[in-house]
């Protein structure tokens, strides 16, 4: 039974709903249209002619611009080795802090010690803080260890500020499987790593998937560890897109600057369309129970 | 749980703390460990690197005295309040409006929420451009034949921020309606069905009855929007850097500076510090709620 049918109401013509809403889909498609078709045209075309235009004169070469010769810093590398930074930071920072996550979740929802609560209290804290709190010593710890400014040191980083939500997410998947599961092995003579592996990995694969995408869509979006952490040799995709953007020297090359805009975001997006369903239950459960 | 056999009780809870080992570690080191090194260095007189010399609440005073703090401040504010309070109303609106409609959750809600999947600096870069007076949106409203149109909101000191909050709530407005459309498919309907025997209008089961019920979906929305709008950073360096001058700076923005290009690391951990409290207050009462609940 949905709202309106419990409401009888008839008052509400869908012909004016549908035109709200799509009024503001072009609201919210507006910023995309207006990077992809700028970033097809010449220069000229955007400067003197309209941002909302077609392009009259498509080309491609301001992608491939944007990929493989563009001014990003201090080197015309164009964007590409540092899509691949990102790539060697997302990959091995998404695997391990769901794998800790999917250890802690389970410990945490069906074991009971002292304190369970107050340590998954605290871990869960953790995702909220605002980073500029753990900036300095976090640049401390990584210039001891020898990995400051590199992917390894990005990967760290990234494990360690995810495994709060990856634990979040876990754990209340595993509180919602009834405990006699888990006893019924126990008493079967099952041990942790059996229960584990044999009962409750199987009856994982959606939360794994939410906390995959999860962690995918914040760690390649990041930029405030990579521009405190990474250098030139190590900065992951954003942080080269802002300064593509923000390099002030000669002309604005806007079609340029869409172009590797779209790059940046195409993974996630491509992600997004996917999975849509479980992006959003990422979101809620990321945050709505958090 | 019960678990019988002692033994295995003994073996079990070992292997249960080691796999439950470097979650917690790595929370408590670079958590917990690092929020009080950075609150000690608020205690010292830091500049370029860290030192250990002890002068009390000096950096905090001087935090209160700086005049692009107190915009930072102020700023924080604005955009706090009309970042929650706008991305609230739109969002229900929507969610109330896709409920309405079959179309809704498989066309609209897509459409809605994808800003949410893409980062701050790519929202950042097309805002930047396409309220850029030369290029965006002045000029096409010009070609357009509106000869007197302004908009140059992103340029102007006083009104910088607010380009800040437009493409702030472009960016978040889907995930606030996702919220609500949670909080509306969870309404017991057997209020709204006294509603309509009492022959209340449609107008008014959504004001008296169905919109008191989300009081839930809306404290999630103003703690996880609250929380977001004072981590906000990525947002603001991509499409203002903070300018023009000193309009648009966050506590965010003038952590990082004043940490990493003015050298004073003293004053810039205490206002990460300042940070920390403000989040703390929004978060530390709802987890404590949630953890309650358990």
């Amino acid at each position: 039974m949905t709202i309106s049918e419990t409401t009888r109401s008839k008052r509400f013509s869908k012909f004016i709903i549908v035109t709200i809403l799509s009024l503001f889909a072009i609201y919210f498609l507006v910023p995309f249209y207006v990077m992809l078709v700028n970033s097809l045209k010449p220069l000229s075309e955007i400067q003197g002619g309209n941002m909302l235009a077609l392009p009259r004169d498509m080309s491609f070469d301001y992608w491939i611009k944007a990929w493989k010769t563009a001014q990003v810093g201090v080197n015309a590398t164009g964007l590409r080795p540092y899509f691949f930074n990102s790539v060697k930071i997302v990959i091995p920072a998404v695997l391990l802090s769901t794998l800790f996550g999917s250890f802690s979740g389970f410990v945490l929802s069906k074991w009971r010690f002292k304190g369970d609560n107050l340590i998954f209290g605290l871990i869960l804290f953790g995702c909220f803080i605002p980073f500029q709190i753990v900036l300095i010593p976090m640049a401390r710890v990584l210039g001891s260890l020898g990995i400051a400014g590199t992917t390894s040191g990005l990967v760290l980083v990234h494990i360690a500020y995810g495994v709060g939500f990856t634990t979040l997410f876990f754990r209340n998947t595993y509180a919602s499987l009834p405990d006699e599961i888990v006893q019924s092995a126990q008493v079967d003579g099952a041990k942790f790593m059996k229960i584990f592996t044999s009962i409750i990995l199987p009856t994982s694969a959606p939360v794994i998937a939410v906390t995959i995408i999860w962690q995918t869509t914040n760690i390649w979006n990041d930029f405030l560890f990579g521009v405190s952490f990474g250098d030139a040799r190590s900065q992951p995709m954003t942080v080269a897109l802002n300064n593509l953007v923000q390099s002030s020297t000669g002309v604005k090359e806007y079609n340029v600057h869409f172009a590797g805009a779209i790059m940046a975001a195409i993974p996630t997006l491509i992600i997004y369309i996917a999975s849509g369903r479980y992006f959003v239950r990422g979101l809620m459960s990321g945050s709505v129970k958090g | 749980m019960i678990i019988k056999n002692k033994w295995r009780i003994a073996q079990d809870d070992l292997v249960a703390r080691l796999v439950l080992f470097p979650t917690v570690l790595l929370s408590a080191v670079c958590v917990y460990g690092f929020i009080i090194y950075t609150i000690y260095i608020s205690f010292t007189g830091s500049t370029i690197m860290p030192i250990y010399e002890w002068v009390g609440f000096e950096n905090y005073e001087k935090l209160w005295q700086l005049r692009h703090w107190h915009i930072a401040v102020k700023n924080m504010a604005i955009f706090g309040v009309l970042y929650i309070g706008i991305s609230s109303i739109l969002g229900l609106m929507l969610a109330i409006l896709i409920d309405l409609n079959k179309l809704g959750e498989i066309i609209f809600r897509p459409v809605f929420l994808y800003p949410m999947a893409i980062s701050f600096i790519v929202t950042g870069t097309a805002w930047k451009w396409f309220l850029d007076p030369g290029i965006g949106l002045e000029h096409i409203m010009h070609l357009w034949g509106f000869a007197n149109f302004q908009f140059d909101w992103i340029k102007n000191s006083d009104f910088a921020i607010y380009t800040v909050v437009i493409a702030a709530i472009w960016q978040v407005t889907g995930f606030v309606m996702v919220i609500f459309l949670a909080g509306l498919r969870a309404i017991n309907h057997t209020t709204i069905e006294s509603g309509v025997v009492d022959g209340a209008s449609t107008f008014q089961l959504y004001t008296r009855v169905i919109i008191p019920q989300l009081g839930p979906s809306f404290l999630s929305a103003f703690v996880i929007l609250g929380h977001m709008a004072i981590k906000s950073y990525d947002l603001v360096v991509a499409l203002t850097n903070g300018g023009p001058g000193q309009a648009t700076a966050l506590p965010s923005t003038f952590m990082y500076s004043y940490t990493f290009t003015r050298s004073r690391m003293g004053i810039g951990a205490s206002a990460a510090v300042m940070m920390l409290i403000a989040i703390m207050l929004i978060i530390v009462p709802y987890i404590r709620k949630q953890l309650e609940e358990n």
